[in-house]
């Protein structure tokens, strides 16, 4: 048979009740499951590092500097899944050079570059200034330069000049708080307002996908701080892991009650997409929904988290569960990104039919390729670890 | 000023300096011109080849079988669909045949049964199920497909 026969006959197995042709695959992949994840883990950490800073949260301190290398580290990548799903990849730069000011996505753009550039980069560089001047002094070699470079030749070492960095640092970081609400809750802007998508379309979508942000870069926090510890051979300090757990414990509270606000809001209102949402709830995304983003990413964390604020079992176990919690955590909300994304495209506009969506190894698309996005970050972060060690700036 | 700032106002400077460099040198110089996109873009499209000629073309040298198309239900498809374009056929009959699809996929690309096609405008069928072991046009004629072959 002719194989574009072949292919309709493959895609139709797909498909179950009506639907619509443009329906049957799925235009957004993976890919554009892992662009709001990462952001959200951009935004969640840079969060937790500024609440670190303006609250003084004396136990928190020794994250302050890895959320924000963390946050950094996955910022660089945040737009790559969105690049690499292009179908021209190389004219991605063409968004920011005429930008449309009605285009939702080419404002995207600014805001990542405004966190980038303005936020970011300029919190890290005010918090390591002394610190390279210190080192561009101290390193033999090329490090020597490379650290003069970083400093951009502002060498000043006077307690004045170190005031001042702590002063803009602080202003940045008010600054930076709207800001990095500002970017995830624009992500979540993007998804709420696609109006003809019922499974999408909820003025609640920026705030849920804030505080999933949240959750997601709290726990990715705790966990790349138990990992470097780990990998350096250091002792893991229980007061700062019951404290990231705290407000993890929080957050996730709030997170679960305002997802759950979202959805009883729907089944109540029980408008003419309720019939088909319900189905794909029960059917399509039981495994991911139910068990991956309820229960094993929000309802056990939630009851392991509750108990620890109750009753505090040996620190042997409090380590494993909050290793454990981190990871299950980052699934949940993985698939949070994962429901709403791949969900959202499995029904038809007609509401009366299902497509499948198959994720392919490789490809441009596939598996592999989302998997590398995931780990690159990691690997810049190691990078940045090496380069701007925490644990070897000056105490001032 | 503290010195940070003067530095940090410097490499700002510079960056964004370099940004409308590459923006003025990269920006298609037609660009916006009628609207948000290249107005050259227009022009380019105008001048590109017409590939299709259209029935009209078809009818001065083949009119029998366009007056033939014309009583049976294919009578508002062009010729080119099934034959392909055909601006060089008409510079030059002799060396440039069109296409002459006789393969049962060719039929199916718009009669292949199909949940999505209504089935009121376009005749239906499963090619699968449907007289597999013939070409469709040993019975029908391709013209006029509801009058069969002899």
């Amino acid at each position: 048979m002719d194989p574009r026969y072949e292919s309709l006959y493959e895609a139709l197995k797909n498909v179950h009740g009506y639907i619509y042709p443009n329906e049957i695959s799925l235009t957004w992949s993976i890919l554009i499951v892992e662009y709001p994840y990462i952001t959200g883990l951009v935004a969640g950490a840079f969060i937790l590092a500024s609440l670190n800073r303006v609250f003084k949260i004396k136990a928190l301190e020794p994250t302050y500097i890895i959320s924000l290398l963390t946050a950094f580290a996955f910022l660089l990548v945040a737009t790559m899944p969105l690049i690499s799903h292009l179908g021209k990849p190389l004219r991605f730069w063409e968004i920011m050079i005429t930008p449309h000011s009605t285009s939702a996505m080419a404002i995207f753009g600014f805001v990542y570059l405004w966190y980038l550039m303005i936020v970011l980069l300029l919190e890290i560089w005010f918090d390591y200034r002394y610190d390279f001047v210190i080192w561009s002094r101290e390193k033999k070699g090329v490090m020597k330069y490379v650290y003069k470079i970083l400093t951009l030749g502002a060498m000043g070492t006077s307690e004045k000049d170190l005031k001042w960095d702590k002063k803009i640092g602080y202003f940045i970081t008010v600054v930076g708080i709207p800001s990095a609400f500002l970017l995830h809750g624009y992500v979540g802007f993007i998804f709420g307002s696609v109006k003809a998508n019922p499974w999408w379309s909820s003025v609640m979508m920026p705030v849920i996908f804030l505080f999933s942000a949240m959750v997601s870069g709290i726990a990715l926090v705790l966990f790349v701080y138990m990992g470097i510890n780990f990998i350096r051979k250091k002792v893991q300090n229980m007061p700062t892991l019951d404290s990231i757990g705290k407000y993890l414990f929080y957050i996730l509270i709030i997170d679960f009650t305002l997802e759950s606000l979202d959805q009883i809001h729907r089944i109540y209102e029980a408008n003419e997409s309720f019939e088909i949402l319900s189905m794909l709830v029960s059917g399509k995304l039981f495994f991911t929904l139910g068990i991956m983003q309820i229960t094993v990413g929000t309802l056990i964390p939630l009851l392991i988290l509750g108990f620890f604020q109750f009753f505090k079992p040996a620190d042997k176990i409090r380590r494993i569960a909050y290793f454990l919690i981190s990871i299950f955590v980052l699934t949940g909300v993985f698939f949070m990104r994962w429901n709403v994304v791949i969900g959202g495209q499995l029904f038809s506009k007609s509401l009366h039919g299902f497509t499948t969506y198959n994720l392919g190894f490789g490809g441009q698309e596939g598996f592999l390729m989302a998997l590398f996005w995931m780990i690159i970050p990691f690997g810049i972060l190691a990078f940045l670890l090496w380069l701007l060690p925490p644990w070897k700036k000056a105490v001032h | 000023m503290p010195q940070q700032i003067k530095k940090l106002l410097i490499v700002f400077t510079i960056i964004f300096g370099i940004f409308f460099i590459i923006k003025y040198a990269l920006k298609p110089k037609s660009f916006g011109e009628f609207g948000h996109y290249r107005g050259l873009a227009i022009i380019e499209n105008e001048n590109k080849q017409v590939k299709y000629v259209g029935t009209e073309a078809c009818n001065d040298c083949h009119d029998d079988i366009v007056s033939y198309k014309k009583e049976g239900p294919h009578v508002n498809l062009q010729c080119e669909v099934c034959h392909g374009p055909g601006y060089l056929h008409i510079q030059d009959p002799e060396t440039n045949k069109l296409i002459i699809p006789s393969k049962r996929e060719k039929c199916g690309i718009c009669h292949q049964k199909n949940a999505a096609r209504s089935e009121n405008n376009i005749t239906q069928v499963n090619l699968k199920e449907h007289n597999v072991e013939n070409k469709c046009i040993d019975c029908h004629k391709a013209h006029n497909p509801y009058e069969f072959k002899d």
